[in-house]
């Protein structure tokens, strides 16, 4: 089973409240127009790059929650960052697999591995405190209110397909001064 | 045991070099071990309680965390070996210089050869190649080999971060 990705984001974006979301390639088109702030965090310059960026500023700011809505084919260009994040292990560190099983945006081409990869199994050994797995709308609006609140790092897969179709803008996703209105908005000025 | 022929007076010291990070308000450490800086550099660092060091499986991905924590206010620094360094640069592209990160890199010239010898002039074809694939990507770079050089860190720091661009010091010697 599987869920609409936007669907998924818009019943995240309906639980958050001031975390800073890092979000990759069609998570971050889509995230951008469901949930619009300056706590957003685009920016990461290469595919597989979310997920460090993210550490980074969940390590900078200990005091607020970091979501990164991470992709399956990104994060197989940096595997090694689960086992660093595990090492690290920021509390306020909630990690979100997208798992499409496609490269999506560079033409839906599938993953090599396929279903055999268990993306849950990597996070738990590499030192994750709890890894979930959520597959249908219902089981994400139960769950998602206390995943934010969880101790991480935490990791967590989410099943997902295309939804509605939102217009690609990687202009925006990668803007520096988007990236600089992120950093007043984390600094307070 | 050293390899270096350098007069003492000159002797690049590790001490010096992590003095100079600290000048320049860098209190976050991403690495990745590298023989010529592990010894002197990082194990004093790891074992430092103003540093927090943060060791990473791969180069691009401290790239990307010392971005994050820029953009949280922090300044942080990249240790890495030459290698790790080539192997990064489409981070360095996309990430460092079209996403404007100041990311200060540390980099262990492994193999480089004596003091004295310039990086352009080794006998190491890896290392041959580090100042013409800096100079294509456009990322300033400074080699560090000398106690005299030290001196060129901290105002390297702060100038990547007054301007937004990342910065390469490549430690040409293993310090003292």
């Amino acid at each position: 089973m599987a869920m609409k990705r936007d669907q998924c984001l818009k019943v995240l974006a309906r639980h958050r409240t001031n975390e800073i979301v890092v979000a990759v390639y069609m998570a971050a088109q889509e995230w951008v127009q469901i949930s619009p702030s300056d706590l957003n965090y685009t920016f990461t310059g290469a595919m597989g790059q979310g997920s460090s960026h993210a550490l980074g500023i969940a390590l900078g700011r200990p005091d607020r929650r970091v979501v990164v809505l991470d992709g399956d084919g990104s994060l197989l260009m940096n595997l090694g960052s689960l086992v660093t994040i595990g090492n690290a292990a920021p509390a306020n560190f909630i990690h979100i697999l997208c798992r499409n099983g496609t490269y999506e945006t560079n033409g839906a081409v599938g993953l090599p591995g396929g279903e055999k990869v268990s993306f849950t199994g990597f996070a738990r050994d590499a030192g994750y405190r709890k890894v979930f797995t959520i597959d249908t709308l219902d089981d994400w609006e139960r769950q998602i209110g206390g995943l934010l609140r969880e101790e991480g790092p935490i990791f967590v897969e989410v099943r997902v397909e295309p939804g509605d179709k939102y217009p690609e803008d990687f202009a925006r996703l990668y803007a520096v001064k988007q990236r600089d209105a992120f950093r007043r908005a984390v600094l307070g000025n | 045991m050293s390899t270096s022929t350098q007069p003492a007076t000159t002797t690049l010291r590790g001490a010096d070099v992590i003095a100079a990070i600290k000048r320049a308000g860098v209190r976050f450490v991403v690495a990745l071990p590298d023989r010529t800086i592990s010894e002197k550099v990082l194990k004093p660092m790891l074992a430092d309680p103003e540093f927090k060091v943060v060791q990473v499986c791969k180069e691009d991905e401290g790239i990307s965390i010392c971005s994050g924590l820029y953009a949280t206010g922090h300044r942080a620094v990249m240790m890495m070996q030459h290698t790790g360094l080539l192997d990064s640069v489409n981070a360095l592209r996309g990430v460092a210089m079209e996403g404007k990160n100041p990311v200060c890199m540390i980099v262990g010239l492994l193999n480089k050869g004596q003091p004295g010898v310039a990086p352009k002039d080794s006998k190491a074809y890896g290392v041959r190649i580090v100042e013409p694939v800096l100079d294509a990507l456009g990322i300033t770079h400074q080699l560090v080999e000398t106690a005299g050089d030290v001196e060129k860190i901290a105002p390297a720091i702060e100038n990547a971060y007054a301007t937004q661009t990342p910065v390469v010091l490549m430690i040409g010697t293993e310090p003292q």
